[in-house]
């Protein structure tokens, strides 16, 4: 077959060319379709340079943006490291569209680019393309002109308020980008086109509506009965989207304001997802990218050089320092993921004993089959909570430290044995929970009757208190946002009071 | 179906816009860092760097986020080679450690702290930082036509010059065309005798055309490889070069009574103008003066750094400049001079003197004259009371100045953009 052996000509010399890519994209896309029954969207390859790769980094990974300072800022650090040698670039980075749009470096050998089109085009392609997370949570087809409405808009207020107006609406916005996610439900889809056809409907409604005797009423009252009672209370629920609450309420927002503030929560929530699943994300585009390429030397397409240089790379991003290593910097989301999907796909193939006791439901299923369906209905602590195995408990020598508060030592609280491996894998995952990295804040009152003033509670979680200065700092950009008077409580679980921040 | 683009052609300035955003927002701590970064470089090193550093602090974005210092925390770790369940390992000091719960290792994420964070503006944002708001005085300059200043340009080749100048490429092209066109005159010249020697039938004839055809043949073998009128040399042209030089005098006054915290600052003012010439200046030369009793010519380093001592005569110093630029820079120089002394002199003659000279001879040859004093003292020194009778401002100002942070001002209010001039 000489089709093959060109193939096998182009692949094994480190230099590559168009064609190269091309072939490259042909075979693995084949074999991702027929031998991992991946299903993905169209993809983009791009090829750029570490220049246009820092530009990528700054925009967080879109292909574009609307302009502000943070982004500036990021490239500037970001360029800092990349020029001394302190931080090497990615070989890859892809976005989360349709069609799904990768960077790949110029500077990449052969193998480093099959590798990487393995992973992303077609690991983290069928990652966004399946995961529930994201058919979910993001609409791929859109984003891309969605973003390119956000900085004409973004660039239109600012001929017209002001660049430094903008600004500020958007540092405040920014500032509570955490809380501008909806976990629960679903968010409609829209378009440029449907994005500037809603605006103009409601500009439209406005004006219709334009009545100049309303400006002449004094403020009006509501019902007073209303207002003492508990029916009056506003919001009726606590709610966690704090932007959201901004958009809708705030008692004295122009429009444009409001929209910024629509367009960061929409960015916001187009990020939850990944930041949901990097565990998974990771570790699925790994699995992906070794199982084609092993495949890939099956079939004839690749020589032993080339799977050394593979086998190098490969292991280099499964690198895991131990916790007492200089280079120790938390877990290494390739590894844990790339690991427990192993692990599935062992369980599923040669179970033993105490495989048959922890996955019953595993045991002599199609392995394929299994991890298609575990990377299509899980986020990162779901996934570790149901999928982290003794095995990989074992093997990577997981363990808990215990910190408390007002103590002068750590305690190890599980280690790798038959007591432990539960509470380990529990509190594994609960470290992947959102909660536990972003405190959780919500809009519980609006005093509505007389100072317009916005209530927060910060529902504590194991005692953490939230870091003063930045709360502080926070809680001035939301003053601005709302334009009233804010307070924050935090309550511990008793409900009681523990601190306050209140901005006039 | 995929596609495969080459982005590397495009564009790589996406980050432009929002670089200068960013730099907006800093803008105030880069112009508050620039005074600190010229005192302590010397003078012409400040302007030769191709890039600045400046320290950026207080950028941090707040969100709500946990104090790590408190809660009870638990987190998972990797590796574990000697702990049992229920083990106590004391706490490292100073705290920071337990953190990092949760947050996997990016690949690509290095915490940077922001005490580490500098921001590298090239030369031309760096100056454009430092002069905003200034204006070079007396901007008239001298006559560009007047300069005797050439500059040798390239231009074309030409056939007859020095052999280091010979341009290899254009001799050969030439070398190449008279090679080809003679080869194929002498070509059709040999097919055409050749025909004729085929038809010819007397042997007379016959012996001729054979002579003829083997010489025309040796002709053609041996054409020269270069003749002379293949070589072409570079040729260059003297282009008369606009006016871009300025000399600065420093003067300083370097008795007994100058400190060295008088110095320091004398030094960081004439850091600034050296600075603030060389932008407008391509060329710009620094005449050191040092005076007491008697003024003397010196080196940079001898300038700020050795001692002496004595009594203070300022005329003398400002005559050896007369001299310096009487002899050394004619009329295409732009002259600037920058006194700096404590005020206090040994009569007042020497300060009357002083004006005399200033007036006279000084003031209308030169571009711009500043003069600061170094003191405290509230009482006005002779000299200040001499010159402040001929300061107008416009080519020649005063200004005392004692502390470090009064210079950056001092040093804008001299050369601060006067509106409607």
């Amino acid at each position: 077959m000489t089709e093959k052996e060109k193939y096998r000509a182009m692949f094994c010399d480190p230099n590559w060319d168009y064609e190269t890519l091309q072939a490259a994209d042909e075979v693995i896309s084949r074999i991702g379709k027929e031998y991992l029954k991946l299903k993905t969207y169209p993809n983009q390859i791009e090829v750029v340079t570490s220049e246009q790769m820092l530009d990528a980094y700054a925009l967080t990974g879109l292909p574009t943006s609307y302009p502000h300072w943070k982004f500036g800022k990021d490239f500037v650090l970001n360029q800092n490291n990349y020029t001394k040698g302190r931080m090497g670039l990615s070989y890859e980075l892809v976005i989360n569209s349709n069609p799904c749009i990768s960077y790949n470096m110029e500077n990449n050998s052969t193998c480093m680019m099959l590798l990487v089109i393995a992973h992303a085009c077609q690991g983290h392609n069928a990652f966004f393309a399946n995961n529930y997370m994201f058919l979910d949570w993001t609409s791929a087809d859109s984003i891309v002109d969605y973003m390119a409405f956000a900085r004409e808009y973004i660039l239109k207020c600012e001929e017209e308020y002001g660049e430094e107006e903008v600004e500020r609406v958007l540092d405040a916005a920014h500032a509570l980008m955490n809380y501008g996610v909806d976990k629960y439900k679903k968010p409609t889809k829209l378009s440029a086109l449907e994005e500037n056809e809603r605006l103009k409907k409601l500009t439209a409604i406005r004006h219709e509506n334009y009545n100049e005797l309303w400006r002449t009423l004094p403020q009006g009252t509501d019902e007073p009965d209303l207002l003492t009672s508990e029916e009056g209370r506003f919001p009726k629920e606590p709610e966690e989207n704090i932007l959201y609450f901004i958009e809708k309420y705030a008692p004295a927002m122009p429009q444009w304001k409001r929209e910024i503030v629509r367009i960061v929560r929409k960015v916001s929530q187009y990020f939850y997802p990944q930041g949901a699943t990097k565990v998974m994300n990771e570790g699925f585009a790994t699995f992906v990218h070794y199982h084609i390429i092993n495949k890939m030397f099956e079939e004839g397409y690749l020589n032993d050089g080339f799977m050394l240089e593979f086998i190098k790379s490969h292991s280099s991003v499964l690198f895991q320092p131990e916790y007492n290593s200089k280079f120790y910097s938390g877990l290494n989301p390739y590894t844990l993921g790339f690991n427990i999907f192993m692990d599935i796909k062992r369980i599923c193939q040669e179970p033993t004993e105490e495989d048959q006791a922890w996955f019953p439901d595993l045991i002599g299923k199609d392995w394929l089959e299994q991890v298609l369906y575990v990377m299509e209905n899980f986020r990162d602590d779901s996934f570790i909570l149901q999928y982290l195995s003794p095995k990989v408990i074992r093997d990577m020598k997981l363990f808990t430290i215990i910190d408390n508060e007002g103590e002068s030592e750590f305690q190890i609280g599980a280690i790798h044995n038959e007591r432990g491996y539960r509470r380990v894998r529990e509190q594994l995952a609960s470290q992947y929970d959102r909660s536990s990295y972003i405190p959780n804040i919500q809009v519980t009152r609006v005093d509505r009757h007389q100072t317009s003033k916005l209530y927060l509670t910060h529902y504590m979680q194991k005692d953490r208190k939230l870091e003063t200065k930045s709360a502080r700092q926070t809680m001035a950009h939301l003053r601005y946002l709302w334009g009233f008077p804010v307070e924050l409580h935090s309550k511990n679980k008793l409900g009681i009071n523990e601190s306050s921040f209140e901005v006039k | 179906m995929s596609h495969i683009i080459d982005r590397r052609k495009n564009d790589k300035g996406k980050s432009t816009g929002n670089r200068q955003k960013f730099l907006k927002r800093v803008e105030s701590q880069i112009k508050k860092a620039i005074p600190d970064i010229i005192s302590q470089e010397s003078i012409k090193d400040s302007s030769t760097g191709g890039s600045v550093k400046v320290p950026v602090r207080g950028l941090e974005e707040p969100t709500f986020h946990h104090d790590p210092k408190t809660g009870k925390k638990q987190t998972v770790r990797p590796g574990n080679d000697k702990y049992r369940e229920g083990d106590r390992v004391p706490k490292p000091k100073g705290g920071g450690a337990g953190s990092g719960s949760g947050r996997g290792k990016g690949s690509n994420s290095p915490e940077v702290t922001e005490d580490e964070f500098t921001v590298v503006l090239s030369r031309e944002e760096f100056l454009k930082y430092f002069f905003d708001d200034l204006a070079l005085p007396n901007m008239v300059k001298k006559l560009m036509d007047s300069t005797e200043n050439f500059e040798m340009r390239r231009a074309g080749y030409t056939r007859d010059s020095v052999p280091s100048r010979l341009n290899i490429k254009s001799s050969y092209q030439q070398s190449l065309g008279r090679r080809l066109a003679l080869k194929g005159v002498l070509d059709k010249k040999l097919a055409l005798l050749e025909e004729q020697l085929s038809l010819a039938t007397d042997p007379a004839e016959k012996a001729a055309l054979a002579e003829e055809v083997e010489k025309v043949r040796r002709q053609a073998n041996t054409l020269p490889f270069f003749e002379d009128i293949d070589l072409r040399y570079n040729n260059f042209e003297r282009v008369p070069i606009p006016v871009t030089s300025a000399v600065m005098f420093c003067i300083m006054d370097v008795s007994a009574s100058m400190g060295q915290h008088e110095k320091d600052i004398a030094k960081r003012f004439f850091t600034l103008l050296y600075i603030f010439l060389t932008r407008q200046y391509k060329n710009v030369e620094l005449v050191f003066i040092r005076h007491h009793t008697e003024a003397k010519e010196v080196n940079e380093d001898e300038f700020f750094n050795s001692r002496e001592s004595g009594g203070t005569v300022v005329a003398p110093s400002l005559k050896l400049m007369e001299q310096i630029m009487r002899t050394r820079y004619d009329d295409s120089w732009n002259v600037y001079c920058c006194q700096a002394s404590d005020g206090d002199v040994w009569s007042k003659q020497d300060a009357t003197e002083c004006k005399r000279l200033l007036l006279e001879d000084i003031l209308p040859s030169i571009q711009y004259m500043a003069y600061i004093e170094i003191s405290n003292n509230p009482r006005e020194s002779d000299l200040w009371q001499a010159y402040s009778r001929i300061s107008d401002d416009d080519s020649f100002s005063i200004r005392q100045v004692y502390e470090p942070f009064e210079i950056w001002p001092v040093f804008q209010g001299l050369f601060r953009k006067r509106s409607a001039v």
